[in-house]
């Protein structure tokens, strides 16, 4: 186990320095720069504002005390916002973001696991068949289109809940949740129902239905543990997703999570902004695929060595 | 069993939901205005940005000399009681009424000579310090050439005495100290918080955030909300009927609309393009078209062939049918540009109005020695977004249609596109400008010899010779003369081409008062109210 972290984060690091070396070459290719405006500035202005950022310096100048700099954990100050450091917006919009994605993961968990045990119990009655094609249909909609058809129908006709802000009026975090999750829940339902099928055949719950134990502790008890492991497997992964993945739902609500922050970053040419949270992302999904695969190695000893 | 607990339980929990009362509902109670506000601000130091965002808040948090007129007409006493203009238009003198800033300190002269020298300092890279040019020395002293302030002509004589001497008459002086670049800062916070010249100067933060305006900096939530309180200090504070404005950062036009729909928002700071003709029959009473002080406008690099041609370019205006693109295009209720200042029915009335004669665009294509095959393809730039596109869309039909030009249409990024207009990497632009302040000079400037934001290669000597003869007048009646001959000048050589007027396009609820229509769209915050409709 010890020799899996090890090297798996040797794999990392290399992993996190070819993304920073991709990202800088490729933020200061691209045309435009952190201080074009409408109002042109002054070439005097426009050379105070490189000095003062360190833009006057060569490339590879740049690079090196860029990656000095994060190596003691200074992700330097952000272009867009005179006075603001990319830490601290990283530290604005990453609880958040952390909030919106667990919270859509727990929704996801608790309708698709309900959903996925209902199907098994029930499998080809009404009861699998329309929580299943609905799962389908929620993994088929992506949230740019079912944000707004549910700020349409929950937030302005039926006015049960506000259609944007995350923590700014009561209620509003019910839809960005039910948006980012519902795919996700959809994926939990299939798996559950999947993995409870294959166990609910099995002799242990035969065998535990004959002593006459009741139904309910034969599922909750007995098949669930089995049963929720490609669920558990695939938790990992999803985190990672929902975290790298909320900008969507995060535009849609104007939640001011650490996505908005990155795709604004590259419309404004931020540079040390989109360096910051390109690293910070990736540090993330290294860090949930390697939690990930020693969960797996935790239950499948074949995978230790 | 467990299911109908859950089903119970999300009842439950929707039906609670479903109590809120929107915001704008009981605001009549509560005196909040909610305000949607574009981008999220860069920062709210009034020396440094620049955005439309930024200086609304501003509005709401420091005073200048003078404020804007609730209605648009001249500039109205603001922390200067009144102020007297020697006869040669030079030499202005304004007397500070008792005012206090948000600590409680007094307002004082010399916290307007701090301001104009923090403002025109080199190093701190202000991108407005020509709005102060017209003063003695200052444009020296902001680039660099002299280093003793005390030379710039602005001195506080006494606690509550402000003399400015300029170095030409400028009639347009007072509109200029309306905008927020002029404004005074507190000395003392921004030193405590950094240099005098410091970016990023941490004063600006709530709790530090010093002002002198109606209101006061209570939270800044990035990317979510600022909201500001009334200001007990404030001079004028009897006035104030607002207990809190809070503005919210919205940079997508659908949210945006459903936050207006859904009743979180007083007024909009736009509304979607297909909505308007939707509104414009459902919610007129909603829905608000104003005349706005800019113009949208195509820019012409005279340095690439065919367009260095002034015929090819009097021949490109001619074929365009502007009354069509506002009408069945833009449909914002703008107007077919006249020319590039757009007509102010208080003062200055821009000389042409642009004609649309595909026959003439002809003739004047062929004297020029082209005809539709001889021409080459000419690309037209412009930064994506879907009306800029429906508009380029709209001109490369009428350019084909009536001179044979075969247009190609490129959109960029934002960026992109600014980057290609400033290294003049470009043929055809499309470009916007909104006047900082109500005065030909804010446009017609613009397009002298080498200034920042011409960008076309455009410079004629006669032209910036009347711009100067303007300058130097003494009456404003004589000053107009010089700037529509020079806009005359503008309009035949047609470095930049016109197409429309702006409009100010917004959603307003009826509960909002005093949200009177101006060409600036500005809207001193002391004289709103909200009511029952």
């Amino acid at each position: 186990m010890f020799n899996l972290i090890l090297r798996r984060i040797a794999i990392a690091i290399p992993v996190l320095l070819t993304v920073i070396t991709l990202t800088f070459l490729m933020v200061h290719s691209a045309p435009g720069g952190p201080f074009d405006e409408e109002k042109a500035v002054s070439a005097e202005v426009l050379a105070k504002l490189n000095e003062r950022y360190n833009l006057d310096q060569p490339l590879s100048v740049q690079y090196f005390d860029y990656l000095s700099g994060v190596l003691v954990g200074d992700f330097g100050p952000s272009f867009r916002y005179p006075g603001r450091s990319v830490t601290e917006l990283i530290s604005i919009g990453l609880p958040i973001t952390f909030e919106l994605a667990l919270y859509s993961i727990l929704f996801a968990l608790c309708v698709g696991v309900l959903a996925g045990v209902l199907g098994a119990l029930r499998p080809n009655t009404a009861l699998d068949y329309i929580p299943m094609s609905t799962a389908m249909i929620g993994i088929c909609i992506p949230s740019i289109i079912l944000g707004p058809i549910l700020i349409l129908i929950f937030g302005i006709w039926l006015g049960w809940v506000p259609v944007s802000g995350w923590g700014y009026m009561p209620g509003d975090k019910i839809l960005p949740i039910l948006t980012l999750g519902t795919a996700y829940a959809a994926y939990c339902a299939r798996l559950t129902r999947g993995g409870m099928l294959e166990i609910l055949n099995q002799d242990f719950i035969r065998t535990a239905r004959a002593k006459g134990l009741s139904e309910t502790r034969v599922v909750v008890v007995h098949a669930l543990r089995g049963g929720l492991t490609p669920v558990i497997a695939f938790l990992g992964p999803a985190m990672a997703g929902l975290l790298a993945g909320s900008f969507v739902v995060e535009t849609i609500f104007g939640i001011p999570g650490l996505g908005r922050f990155y795709v604004e970053a590259a419309f404004n040419r931020d540079y040390t902004m989109i360096l910051g949270s390109s690293i910070f992302f990736s540090f993330l999904i290294v860090s949930f695929n390697l939690i990930s695969d020693l969960v797996a190695a935790a239950l499948n000893p074949k995978l230790r060595d | 069993m467990k299911l109908k607990y859950l089903a119970l339980t999300i009842c439950l929990f929707l039906f609670a939901c479903g109590e809120n009362i929107p915001p704008v509902d009981s605001s009549t109670e509560t005196k909040i205005l909610y305000l949607g506000n574009g981008t999220e601000p860069k920062d709210l130091d009034p020396h440094t940005v620049t955005g439309v965002p930024e200086s609304k808040i501003l509005m709401a948090l420091i005073e200048g000399l003078v404020i804007r007129h609730p209605s648009g007409l001249p500039p109205i006493p603001g922390i200067a009681e009144s102020w007297d203009i020697s006869s040669d238009g030079k030499e202005y003198t304004f007397y500070l009424r008792d005012a206090l800033w948000s600590n409680g300190d007094t307002v004082i002269a010399q916290d307007f000579v701090y301001a104009w020298n923090r403002m025109l300092m080199p190093s701190l890279g202000s991108k407005y310090p020509d709005m102060l040019y017209d003063v003695v020395n200052a444009e020296k002293y902001n680039k660099g050439l002299l280093d003793d302030f005390s030379l710039v002509g602005v001195k506080a004589i006494d606690d509550k005495t402000l003399k400015v001497d300029l170095k030409n008459p400028a009639p347009y002086f007072i509109e200029l100290l309306a905008h927020y670049t002029t404004r005074p800062v507190h000395k003392a916070t921004i030193e405590k918080f950094g240099e005098m010249d410091s970016l990023g100067n941490q004063w600006t933060r709530p709790g530090n955030f010093v002002g002198n305006g109606p209101f006061t900096l209570e939270e800044w939530k990035l990317n979510q909300v600022i909201k500001v309180k009334k200001s007990p200090t404030y001079w004028d504070a009897d006035r104030v009927q607002l207990n809190e404005i809070h503005f919210l950062p919205i940079d997508n036009v659908t949210r945006e609309d459903f936050m207006f729909r859904s009743g979180r928002l007083h007024v909009t700071s736009t509304v979607p393009t297909e909505k308007i003709e939707v509104y414009r029959e459902e919610y007129p009473d909603q829905i608000n078209i104003t005349p706005y002080y800019g113009t949208y406008y195509y820019r012409i690099n005279i340095n690439k062939k065919p367009l260095d041609d002034k015929l090819v370019r009097q021949a490109l205006s001619l074929s365009i049918d502007r009354e069509k693109i506002t009408e069945k295009v833009a449909k914002g209720g703008q107007d077919p540009a006249f020319s590039f200042t757009p007509p102010d029915p208080n003062s200055y009335f821009p000389p042409t109005k642009l004609e649309y004669d595909p026959e003439k665009a002809k003739e004047l294509l062929e004297t020029a020695g082209f005809s539709s095959d001889s021409l080459p393809t000419i690309e037209l730039l412009y930064n994506t977004s879907e009306g800029h596109q429906k508009i380029a869309e709209a001109m490369q039909q009428m350019w084909k249609e009536n001179l044979g030009i075969n247009i190609l249409l490129t959109n960029t990024d934002w960026k992109v596109y600014l980057s290609r207009q400033n290294t003049g990497d470009y043929e055809i632009a499309r470009a916007g400008w909104i006047g900082d302040y109500q005065d030909p000079k804010s446009f017609l400037d613009m397009m002298v010899t080498g200034r920042g934001n011409n960008q076309t290669g455009w410079s004629n000597a006669d032209y910036d010779n009347l711009l100067i003869k303007a300058a130097n007048s003494t009456s404003q009646k004589e000053r107009f003369s010089y700037m529509y001959e020079a806009e005359k000048i503008l309009m035949d050589e047609l470095p930049i081409i016109p197409i429309y007027t702006y409009t100010r396009i917004f959603m307003k609820h009826g509960s909002v008062k005093g949200w009177n229509p101006n060409l600036l769209d500005s809207h001193p915050y002391q004289y709103i109210s909200i009511e029952n409709k």
